[in-house]
């Protein structure tokens, strides 16, 4: 039925985790259809990113490195995968579904004239066709999909997927050559990129997330939550409702429309569990949910809740792990 | 400067732990649930309007905002809450809803793009029933247009040529500058009151947040605001979906786990029991 081809989610020339993840379920979908899976890597400086993804036992790495590709933008990066689906005879192409996933990908699936399955969360074979599961409403419906095109295009759910192991051969690395972008990019500058600084591990790949709500009240009250973060290892997170009120960035938004997490460990503080949030979080293994409203939806999905003051508990809760570390 | 927006009626979002499955794992169904204008749409037609707004606080608008929907008739009443926001005119393309997929909807909105030639289209960034976040860019494909998706701040050009945008995406932001016609999908932050400045409205004007609320008097002209109705069909576009649903499931639910009361009874149970510190 053909091949998988994995687009590569590579930041500031290294690669990310969600890219051995989208390798497994390549590695998945290629074992079904009786293929093998590819990874395209696209950007500016790759070098680095190369090493890594040629352990991650793919048939074939394709690099296409250029200084234009770098900001990732749609419009020049759809080009340039089309002619590697094209030339590799792919079947089922397949990014994790980051901002880059979710933006580039759609694009590449109606130049293909393709079918589309977004955040799909596991895939199966029957009656010949591969079955994508897929999360809708908040995560309150899975669809089981086919898709009924020759070329189908699918973004994953990173945190669903376990990494593929690092390969001990080296997958082979072809050079791809550029070809012109669309007209569209000549009505489109790219002026900046502004780092969100965190000095943290990543959100989607962090151990251990501690994530605040409207109940932290004001911007300063956050660095409770990071104190308890700092000390266990983990990222910050947040609500929407906290990242309205201006107590931290978006890029650290959970939930249905913001970062899908999947930690050992979630802290759930001072906010209510409405189902938007917890549509990113509840796949987490550990939830721990503090909250002075007993009756507050987070406890019904929280492993272990306290009943209380944040601004009491989570102190306390940093001198009791600091005790036990000890 | 005629803008397009793009709404789909979803059932009530905050509800959506409400939607069941029927017996045959065939459909979902939304019964005793309110329908409403996908949230994220709402906030483009919300960014539509003070793109447009005149600055002299005369309710007029520089241009023409057109709000259309593919879906069944009855969403005529969602395009009609859009009308008493401050909308002009309406479009519904009459499909059901189990029908449709993100191909089949750029496919429809392409035509009538080409047909209605709007410099600029508005859209959420997904729709929170469906949650596929696909339409927009498959539709600036189509239109060989360039896309700004995730835009949480637009800075629209005064003579309404271009935008700067900044793009909410992993890692920061992402700052483009955009020459219209194009597409761009909104994010949450558009509606916050710094989320979109004009150039014309006055500097310090600062919106409410979120999207606004219909006046009495909106509601009352929106009942005389033009809405046109076409067939599906009769957009001779291919209205073959790519995507099927072969069965709907309910995913595995969490289970509430314990309540303890001391801060250091949950240290122990995370470090014995749960063996996560
Ligand atoms: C289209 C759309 C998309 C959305 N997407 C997302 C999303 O991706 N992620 C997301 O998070 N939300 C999202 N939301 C918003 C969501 O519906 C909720 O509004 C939001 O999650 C609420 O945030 P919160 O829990 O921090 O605030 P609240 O619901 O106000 O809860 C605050 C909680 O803090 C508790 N509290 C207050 N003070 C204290 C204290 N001193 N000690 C202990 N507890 C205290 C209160 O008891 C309360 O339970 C979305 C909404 C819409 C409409």
């Amino acid at each position: 039925m053909g091949n998988v081809l994995v687009i590569a989610q590579i930041i500031d020339g290294e690669m990310k985790k969600a890219t051995a993840s989208a390798a497994a379920f390549a590695a998945l979908a290629a074992s079904h259809i009786g293929g093998n899976y590819g990874i395209a890597a696209l950007g500016g400086d790759l070098g680095k990113a190369t090493d890594a993804l040629a352990s991650l036992g793919a048939a074939k790495v394709h690099v296409a490195e250029a200084k234009e590709l770098d900001s990732a933008l749609a419009e020049s990066w759809v080009p340039v995968l089309e002619q590697i689906v094209k030339a590799g005879g792919y079947s089922v192409i397949v990014s994790p579904a980051s901002s880059t996933g979710k933006d580039v990908l759609p694009r590449l699936a109606a130049r293909l004239d393709a079918g589309m399955a977004s955040e799909v969360t596991g895939v199966a074979f029957e009656g010949g066709k591969l079955v994508y599961t897929r999360p809708m409403y908040a995560g309150n419906v899975n669809g089981q999909v086919v898709i009924e095109t020759p070329i189908q295009v699918i973004t994953i759910r990173a945190t669903e997927f376990a990494p593929v192991a690092k390969s001990g051969s080296k997958s082979p690395v072809e050079k791809v050559a550029i070809p012109a972008p669309e007209a569209a990019i000549g009505r489109l500058e790219f002026l900046g990129f502004e780092k969100a600084v965190s000095a943290r591990p990543d959100l989607a790949e962090a151990r251990v997330v501690v994530s605040g709500g409207r109940g932290l009240k004001a911007k300063e009250n956050f660095k409770v939550i990071e104190e308890l973060a700092d000390l266990v290892g983990g990222a910050v997170g947040a609500t929407r409702a906290a990242v309205d009120a201006g107590f931290i960035h978006n890029d650290f938004q959970v939930g249905q429309t913001g970062k899908i997490v999947a930690p050992d460990l979630y802290f759930a503080v001072g906010l209510s569990g409405a189902l938007q949030h917890v549509a990113g979080m509840k796949s987490s293994k550990v939830i721990v949910a503090i909250n002075k409203d007993e009756e507050a939806p987070i406890f019904q999905v929280a492993d272990y809740g306290i009943v209380g003051d944040l601004f009491k508990v989570v102190p306390e809760l940093v001198q009791e792990i600091k005790k036990v570390a000890k | 400067m005629k803008i397009l927006v793009t709404m789909k009626r979803v059932a009530d979002p905050d509800n959506a732990n409400k939607v069941k499955i029927s017996g045959d794992g065939t459909q979902v169904t939304s019964e005793g649930l309110e329908w409403k204008p996908n949230p994220f749409d709402e906030y483009a037609v919300e960014t539509a309007l003070r793109i447009l707004e005149d600055g002299v606080g005369s309710g007029n608008l520089r241009g023409e905002v057109i709000v259309v929907t593919i879906g069944p008739d009855e969403a005529t009443q969602q395009i009609r809450q859009c009308l008493a926001m401050g909308a002009d005119r309406g479009i519904v393309v009459q499909a059901e809803d189990a029908k449709l997929d993100a191909t089949v909807v750029s496919k429809v909105l392409q035509k009538l793009v080409e047909k209605e030639s709007p410099d600029l289209v508005l859209m959420g960034k997904q729709a929170v029933d469906g949650d596929s976040n696909q339409a927009a860019q498959m539709l600036a494909q189509r239109l060989g247009w360039p896309q700004t998706t995730f835009a949480g701040h637009l800075d629209v050009a005064a003579d309404l040529k271009s935008a700067t945008a900044i793009r909410e995406v992993d890692g920061g932001a992402a700052k483009v500058k955009v020459t219209f016609p194009a597409v761009v999908s909104v994010d949450l932050r558009i509606v916050t009151p710094e989320g979109v400045s004009n150039n014309v409205a006055p500097k310090d004007k600062a919106y409410q947040e979120g999207p606004r609320y219909a006046s009495l008097k909106g509601i009352m002209k929106a009942k005389k605001k033009p809405v046109e109705t076409m067939a599906l069909a009769a957009l001779g576009v291919d209205t073959q979906p790519k995507v099927r649903v072969l069965k709907y499931t309910q995913p595995a639910s969490r289970k509430a786990g314990i309540r303890v009361e001391t801060v250091q009874d949950l240290v122990l149970k995370l470090k014995d029991e749960a063996k996560v510190l």
